[in-house]
């Protein structure tokens, strides 16, 4: 076994090192208020520079304005980016998961026409697929985009924990454009400006107080004939493909939230911390946990490496990572006591923000059904929506609630 | 990067289960809960198949592999119980072979059977080298240790033993007055040495209480740094073995979740059994990229081999808690009878947890290893 670079890759990590190395001065501070128009400029400026550079995009084609490189590079980027103390691409959503499906399913116009602005930060992108009645059961959604005679769309109904919008300027839209055929199928992807008309924007408080995502409503708004992505009714497998970049982008792009660092300093520097056996059982456990993520974070570049691409056993790793991460937080809060609480500690920003992690890219509940049928082939759960046309279900819903 | 087994690896494990599938280990295992005799032989398996000398050199007559080379041994011998002696040979070889002992020669050919006994290096908490105790919390001395020439003087007891019955070479590790680690290869039939069965609770793993009443031993030329690694070996083996087992648990219980109906249904199908098998193969999928840590650090970076060792123990140690208790849950009442396999594997999760400090010593020397070199 050999955690080294091949001579090839190491020349490439040295390329991108010596690039930061000289440019790392122009990047803004990592983290700042999604709010703070200015900070998100800077942003947007410094993922410019990044593109120019070839630091962004490395996966896409380079017709595209990518560099027609390999996950394995992609992940040497993330690495060297993280290690220059740097933020990286302001638009992870667009780069990483909305860009790539257009590349795979959209129009020669759609792509000469976004891709290049989403590349370099001129235009953000957002995902519109949750809904208020349709997390973990996406194919739910309700939103509803109707044909006009003219060709174009009309569009209602309400998305939810939509990243980005509030500077986004396009979003790619799961929507319902077929009600009388089973869920699966009445679907169509759609690319939606944010500053259309009918278009609304709100910010979403969390637990911390903070907006960082928001609630997005669509009041009659109109979409030409050419936003469509993928054809109409093929809006499902569409999205699958967007889910399928989803995984390499959180499974290898995502920052620690459970910093080991971090936590094993905490303890350390607390006297009565350091040899309370209680305090030691639960840093040993949450750092073995840690340690877990990162090792096989390496098994599966490996297979990466050799051309395999992440099954559904990743969403194991997710698991691990944000209920690590939530002990983790835990165990510093408590060695602090009532003060981890205060605004300005440390802990308290993770505190509030990793509840919600625990249903972002799907819930704890729904990988771990994924992963017990498709990995460990166990029988799905007897449905009751299969094959029954969307209205009846919905039909039916209304009924089951009434009686 | 490359964090996966070699071919020469996947060759050995695959050697290594079929050797092991010659015998009917898990009838063994269970029928020597009544009648100890009835457990097989495997020692000539162990021969034959070179893991006597495994971690011996090749100048020496064995095979010069690798500590995780012993590891995927060891679980291919929990993932059918086989009582194989990989916890007592193993280290015990790691030291001879450090002290290039003349004993190698014998050890590698499966001429004379070595036993490791272990004692736990200090820690940030507890300052001296110590060993398992006959009961309770508080662990035991090492023997006290007198170098005479080239030979050393032992006394005291180390409880718990693994494979003490029927070694022939007790390689031990004392205290000097001056309380610094020595290592002494004492023959079994030696003057004032006492092996006392002890086995309990998992027939496959043979015990024994070895007593030393001014017992001589040949000293053994290793520093402190060898005898603290053959701990991290030995903590790196049980984490395997328990790997092995836990992968056994859950392809018995997914298997027997997809057969078995209730409601007019598998019971696979529903969410509970589906999230706690789930849960197992997490907990497995964790032990296992620790036990890659741990023999990678073994090999290519030795200074984290004590946090990944642990770590893997750790983890392994937790899985297989869980996992032995998940298979007698999705049984149902048969999974708590001897009708069925899984009172072995849960006897072995028991017994594991408590052998060598114990999972939650492991745990807690993953916190220590991780405090000694935190960045305020």
């Amino acid at each position: 076994m050999d955690l080294n670079d091949t001579p090839e890759q190491a020349e490439y990590r040295e390329k991108v090192r010596s690039w930061l190395e000289s440019h790392k001065g122009e990047a803004p501070p990592r983290s700042g208020s999604s709010e703070d128009k200015s900070y998100i400029d800077a942003r947007r400026a410094w993922q410019r520079e990044l593109a120019e550079a070839g630091l962004a995009g490395v996966t896409w084609p380079r017709e595209y304005g990518g560099q027609g490189l390999g996950p394995i590079e992609q992940v040497t980027v993330n690495q060297e980016i993280s290690k220059a103390q740097v933020p990286g691409i302001l638009d992870v959503i667009g780069i990483g998961m909305l860009g790539p499906c257009i590349i795979a399913h959209g129009s020669e116009e759609q792509k000469g026409r976004y891709l290049g602005p989403m590349l370099h930060g001129d235009e953000v992108w957002c995902q519109l697929f949750s809904e208020p009645a349709a997390g973990s059961d996406l194919a739910a959604i309700q939103s509803r985009a109707r044909r006009n005679d003219d060709g174009s769309w009309t569009l209602n109904g309400q998305k939810v924990w939509t990243t980005n919008a509030q500077f986004a300027s396009y979003g790619l839209l799961l929507a319902r454009t077929d009600a009388d055929v089973p869920k699966h199928k009445g679907l169509t992807m759609f690319i939606v400006p944010i500053d259309a008309d009918g278009v609304t924007v709100r910010g979403l408080r969390q637990i911390s107080g903070e907006a960082e995502f928001n609630e997005v409503f669509f009041d009659d708004a109109r979409l030409d004939e050419d936003a469509v992505v993928g054809g109409v009714g093929n809006g499902w497998g569409t999205a699958l493909t967007v889910l399928m970049f989803e995984r390499l982008t959180i499974g290898f792009g995502s920052e620690n939230f459970g910093s080991p660092a971090r936590l094993t300093a905490a303890v350390a520097a607390d006297p009565a911390a350091r040899r309370d056996p209680e305090i030691r059982q639960r840093l040993g456990e949450v750092l073995g946990e840690l340690l877990a993520v990162r090792f096989n974070g390496y098994r599966a570049l490996t297979m990466l490496q050799r051309g395999q691409i992440p099954g559904p056993e990743a969403g194991l790793a997710k698991v691990t990572m944000v209920n690590a991460a939530i002990a983790a937080t835990d165990l510093g809060a408590d060695i602090v006591g009532p003060d981890a609480l205060d605004p300005e500690s440390e802990w308290s920003y993770l505190i509030s923000f990793l509840p919600g992690l625990k249903s972002a890219g799907g819930t704890e509940q729904i990988l771990r059904n994924t992963v017990g049928e498709r990995v460990l082939g166990l029988p799905p759960e007897p449905r009751l929506d299969k094959g029954v046309p969307f209205s009846e279900l919905r039909a039916k819903e209304k009924e089951a609630l009434a009686s | 990067m490359n964090f996966a087994l070699t071919d020469e690896q996947e060759f050995l494990r695959e050697a290594a289960r079929g050797a092991l599938s010659r015998h009917k280990t898990i009838e063994g295992a269970r029928n020597a809960l009544e009648d100890p005799g009835a457990l097989p032989d495997l020692f000539p398996t162990a021969v034959e198949a070179g893991w006597t000398g495994l971690l011996i050199d090749e100048e020496h007559g064995g095979a010069g592999l690798g500590v995780f080379d012993a590891m995927l041994v060891a679980e291919e011998c929990g993932r059918v119980l086989a009582s194989v002696p990989v916890l007592g040979l193993v280290p015990a070889t790691a030291i001879l072979n450090a002290a290039g002992d003349e004993s190698l020669e014998a050890a590698a050919a499966g001429e004379l059977r070595p036993a490791y006994l272990p004692a736990r290096p200090p820690s940030d908490l507890e300052a001296g080298w110590t060993v398992e105790s006959r009961s309770g919390m508080a662990r035991a001395e090492a023997p006290r240790a007198t170098v005479d020439g080239d030979q050393v003087v032992l006394d005291g007891t180390v409880a718990f033993v693994p494979d003490a019955p029927g070694a022939e070479l007790l390689v031990a590790i004392g205290e000097t007055d001056d309380g610094l680690p020595v290592a002494a290869a004492v023959p079994a039939d030696g003057s004032g040495v006492s092996v006392e069965p002890a086995t309990r609770y998992d027939a496959t793993q043979p015990l024994g209480n070895v007593t030393f009443a001014s017992a001589r031993g040949r000293l053994l030329d290793v520093n402190a740094a060898v005898l603290a690694d053959a701990w991290y070996v030995a903590q790196s083996l049980i984490a395997a073995e328990s790997i092995g087992a836990v992968q056994t648990c859950l392809d018995t219980s997914v298997e027997y979740a997809k057969e078995r109906f209730t409601f007019g249904r598998a019971i696979g199908s529903y969410q509970s059994i589906k999230h706690e098998l789930t849960e197992v193969l997490r907990r497995l999928e964790n032990a296992r990229g620790l036990e890659y840590y741990a023999g990678w650090a073994r090999g290519s970076k030795p200074e984290e081999f004590p946090l990944a060792a642990s770590a893997a123990r750790s983890a392994a140690g937790r899985a297989l808690d869980f996992a032995a208790r998940s298979m007698i849950n999705v049984h149902g009442g048969i999974g708590a009878t001897w009708e069925h396999d899984a009172p072995l594997f849960f006897r072995r999760a028991q017994l594991s947890r408590r052998l060598l400090g114990g999972t939650h010593d492991a745990t807690d020397r993953v916190a220590e290893q991780s405090l000694a070199v935190a960045v305020p």
